[in-house]
């Protein structure tokens, strides 16, 4: 992190006298974060609301594609490799839509650190949103931080085991919950829910659930701010990636500073001595969910999600000073407050944010032209490589392709496949009829691959060269839409 | 070495070090959580599971063989049997169809194919090329002329019984040595001027050669010399030429003889693998 306007002090703090063992390995301080009320904190209700829903319910939501097509809306259909999302379809070699999509949410990612720092950690990363969700309901069953942490450190009641009982039991309903929405986004959502509520799912379906719940439990009702502080990569990476301009959750030191109880600051100040906001009332580090003193600077512990801002607005609002004293600030304007500067406004458009901007337009506008420019048909041509040509008893030379025709929409189509740039060779499809003046006809069964094995003869007066190059041409009967393929045929 | 006696602090971090040191160099104590060592127990704990369940530890006489009783032959025997029992419906449909049934009923005939195709690779590859492509004495199997007779029946008679390989329902006849049967020097140019002409365009006078054919070779090959597949004699008034077509290989084979074989595979391979490689063979662009 970048300059820290208070002295770092890290862990382990210095041993006390008589207990100077060196460990290596630190055990985990269990953190008890205390309920908070306030603007950021309904900010995290509402997006932690909106996510569950659309991540709960998105599956049920459907979508018409025709009779021989799935119905749901967001659906990944591995058995048939296919992956659908309301109107787009992509198949397996169309792979490249999903390395569009995670430069997208690459770049995304790293606008969210320029403007306003760890933003994602604090709001949106589904570690973050899950484990506020546990921590609802360990309030809920076992009561806020103080009462937990009285209840911690007495022997087991019938009362406290009871509530802690519950408090598991609801973790595993919402663990479970959440494994068993992420199986309904891999196969027909009402159906399986059938299937799953009747024991009649596929093994696949529960062992995933199993998994996921298990995940879900561990991660959101143990490790908690472990997995932020020891496995996750985005802090160590976002450190490198942040620069002086970012918003961050900051303490205004110039502000805060010397710390005095209520009653002596006032007196502080009608004395004329200075006397800062704060009352060094521990309420920043109590809500905190990694149980970081924001007030020691900027940490890798910190995930920005302002609940401090909401305690500290809180505390300032009753003893009658001015909010803020907490709140998003970017470290230009740490310097410039140290050195007595007046405060800058953030400065959201410049050049890093500007070409984050444009880089993230750039791939969505070409992954959305290439999606709305793409063909619903395409053709691939493989010529035999043994033999590459088979001399036939008139003397006639004749080349075998593999065609693979892709129709991919919901119905049936007829195409007709011809020759272009051979004229005296002529175009068959092995167990096909002869073909008329526009090409052999093909019926291209819906959302599906045909393979063609397809001959090309010419006659054996033709005198071509050891190779010429063709094209296959094919064309929708309906909608004239065509698609060419070149290849080359082999002569002697 | 850890100096337990005094914990030191780094004066520039206010961070504890570890002790060490080295030329003035400290390290910073920057503790992991003790529950990532234990995961790292976990997985030494884990990692004994498989010494215990799978081969693992070598000795003289052969690894240790593990309580589970796995090993990769046993694996793969045992992906084998899964894999036939995947294709026990449709091998049985071919066992139960006829070669007409498999080559109409699409699903079947592609199945066929592709069992076929795989066969092939394996049985008949080392001769007819990885394709039917054939080479010099073997033939290739994606023209349009065949031997023994290109239909379903013909060639499944063909791979079954084979040629010349001592099944008495296969193919006999061999293409005779005319050089030690009969035929002088002159006689053999004669004829192989004669049939070079059935298939190309020649100025020389043919007259005599074609009289040594009337003479000798019209009982296999026939009149009009276009051959009878019935006795595998091939139709010399095409391009394909099985031991080659120009004069100099003419007369190597009116002189020599000829007469390669095929195995007869009815009595190495079931009768569904014959089916899959007889549409297979049939499809591959000469089947009649």
């Amino acid at each position: 992190m970048s300059a820290t306007p208070a002295p770092n002090v890290k862990n382990p703090a210095p041993a006390p006298a008589g207990t100077e063992k060196i460990s290596l390995y630190e055990s985990r301080q269990q953190i008890y974060p205390q309920s908070v009320s306030g603007r950021f904190r309904n900010i995290k209700w509402a997006l932690l609301v909106g996510g569950m829903l659309l991540y709960y319910f998105l599956p049920f939501l459907r979508w018409d594609r025709g009779p021989d097509l799935p119905a749901q809306a967001v659906l990944v259909d591995l058995t048939n490799g296919r992956f659908y999302f309301f109107g787009i379809e992509i198949w397996p070699q169309e792979v490249y839509y999903f390395t569009g999509l995670l430069i997208l949410a690459a770049f995304t990612l790293f606008l969210m650190n320029a403007v306003a720092g760890r933003v994602w950690c604090g709001y949106l990363c589904p570690q973050t949103v899950w484990t506020d969700l546990y921590l609802l309901v360990e309030r809920w069953t076992e009561g806020d931080r103080r009462e937990r942490m009285i209840k911690a450190k007495k022997p087991w009641t019938p009362r406290t085991l009871a509530e802690t009982a519950l408090k598991h039991f609801l973790w595993l309903l919402i663990a479970w919950w959440t494994g068993g929405a992420w199986v309904l986004y891999f196969a027909d959502a009402p159906t399986l829910v059938k299937q799953l509520a009747t024991l009649q799912a596929p093994a696949q379906a529960y062992i995933w659930i199993a998994i996921l719940t298990a995940s879900t439990y561990l991660l959101a009702g143990f490790a908690r701010e472990q997995v932020c502080l020891y496995m996750c990569p985005w802090p160590r990476i976002q450190a490198a990636l942040t620069d002086e301009y970012a918003l961050n959750v900051t303490y205004r030191v110039d502000r805060g500073e010397p710390r005095a109880s209520v009653k002596k600051a006032i007196a502080l100040r009608e004395d004329g001595k200075p006397a800062g906001d704060c009352v060094d009332c521990g309420q920043c580090v109590a809500v905190c969910p990694t149980g970081v003193d924001i007030r020691e600077g900027l940490s890798m512990g910190c995930i920005q999600c302002g609940l401090c801002i909401d305690a500290c607005d809180n505390v300032m609002g009753k003893i009658g000073r001015p909010t803020g004293l907490i709140g998003y600030d970017t470290d230009i304007n740490v310097h410039r407050r140290a050195e007595g500067l007046p405060a800058l406004k953030p400065k959201l458009v410049r050049p890093r944010t500007l070409i984050y901007l444009a880089l993230i337009l750039g791939v969505a506008a070409a992954m959305g032209f290439t999606l709305a420019t793409r063909r619903s048909l395409g053709c691939d041509v493989m010529h035999d490589r043994n033999p590459i040509f088979v001399m036939l008893s008139d003397g006639s030379i004749r080349n075998v392709y593999t065609v693979r025709v892709l129709n991919e929409t919901g119905y049936e189509r007829k195409f007709y496949l011809s020759l272009a740039g051979l004229p005296v060779g002529k175009l068959s499809v092995m167990g096909e009829p002869a073909g008329g003046g526009k090409g052999v006809p093909i019926i291209a069964p819906p959302n599906q691959t045909l393979e063609l094995r397809v001959t090309v003869t010419t006659p054996a007066d033709a005198q071509l060269p050891q190779s010429t190059p063709i094209q296959m041409v094919l064309t929708d009967a309906k909608t004239g839409e065509t698609v060419k393929k070149g290849d080359y045929f082999k002569a002697p | 070495m850890i100096d337990h006696k005094h914990q030191d602090i780094d004066a520039a971090t206010g961070t504890a070090t570890t002790g060490h040191e080295w030329d003035g160099i400290k390290e910073l104590n920057t503790p992991l959580p003790k529950w990532w060592l234990y995961v790292l127990y976990a997985t030494m704990i884990w990692s004994v599971g498989y010494w215990i369940l799978y081969p693992a530890i070598p000795l003289p006489s052969g690894a240790t063989r593990g309580i589970l009783g796995w090993s990769m032959r046993s694996a793969v025997t045992q992906d084998l049997a899964e894999l036939r029992a995947d294709r026990a419906p449709m091998v049985n449909e071919l066992n139960k169809s006829t070669l007409q049934q498999i080559a109409s009923d699409p699903k079947l005939a592609e199945f066929a194919r592709a069992y076929g195709h795989s066969a092939f690779g394996v049985n008949c590859a080392p001769c007819h090329g990885a394709n039917g492509q054939g080479s010099k004495g073997y033939p290739n199997l994606t023209a349009d002329r065949w031997l023994w007779g290109g239909t379903l029946d013909q060639i499944s008679a063909t791979i079954t019984h084979g040629a010349r390989y001592g099944d008495p329902d296969g193919h006999q006849g061999d293409m005779p040595a005319w050089g030690s049967q009969g035929l002088s020097k002159q006689q053999i140019d004669d004829v192989a001027n004669y049939v070079y002409s059935l298939s190309n365009k020649t100025t020389d006078d043919v007259s005599a050669g074609k009289k040594v054919f009337a003479d000798n070779c019209t009982p296999c090959h026939g009149a009009d010399a276009k051959g009878n597949p019935d006795m595998g004699a091939p139709n010399l008034t095409t391009k394909i030429w099985l031991y080659g077509g120009d004069k100099d290989d003419l007369i190597q084979t009116i002189t020599y003889g000829r007469g390669g074989h095929m195995p007869a595979w009815g009595a190495k391979l079931d009768p569904a693998t014959i089916k899959a490689l007889t549409v297979y063979v049939h499809s591959l662009g000469g089947g009649q």
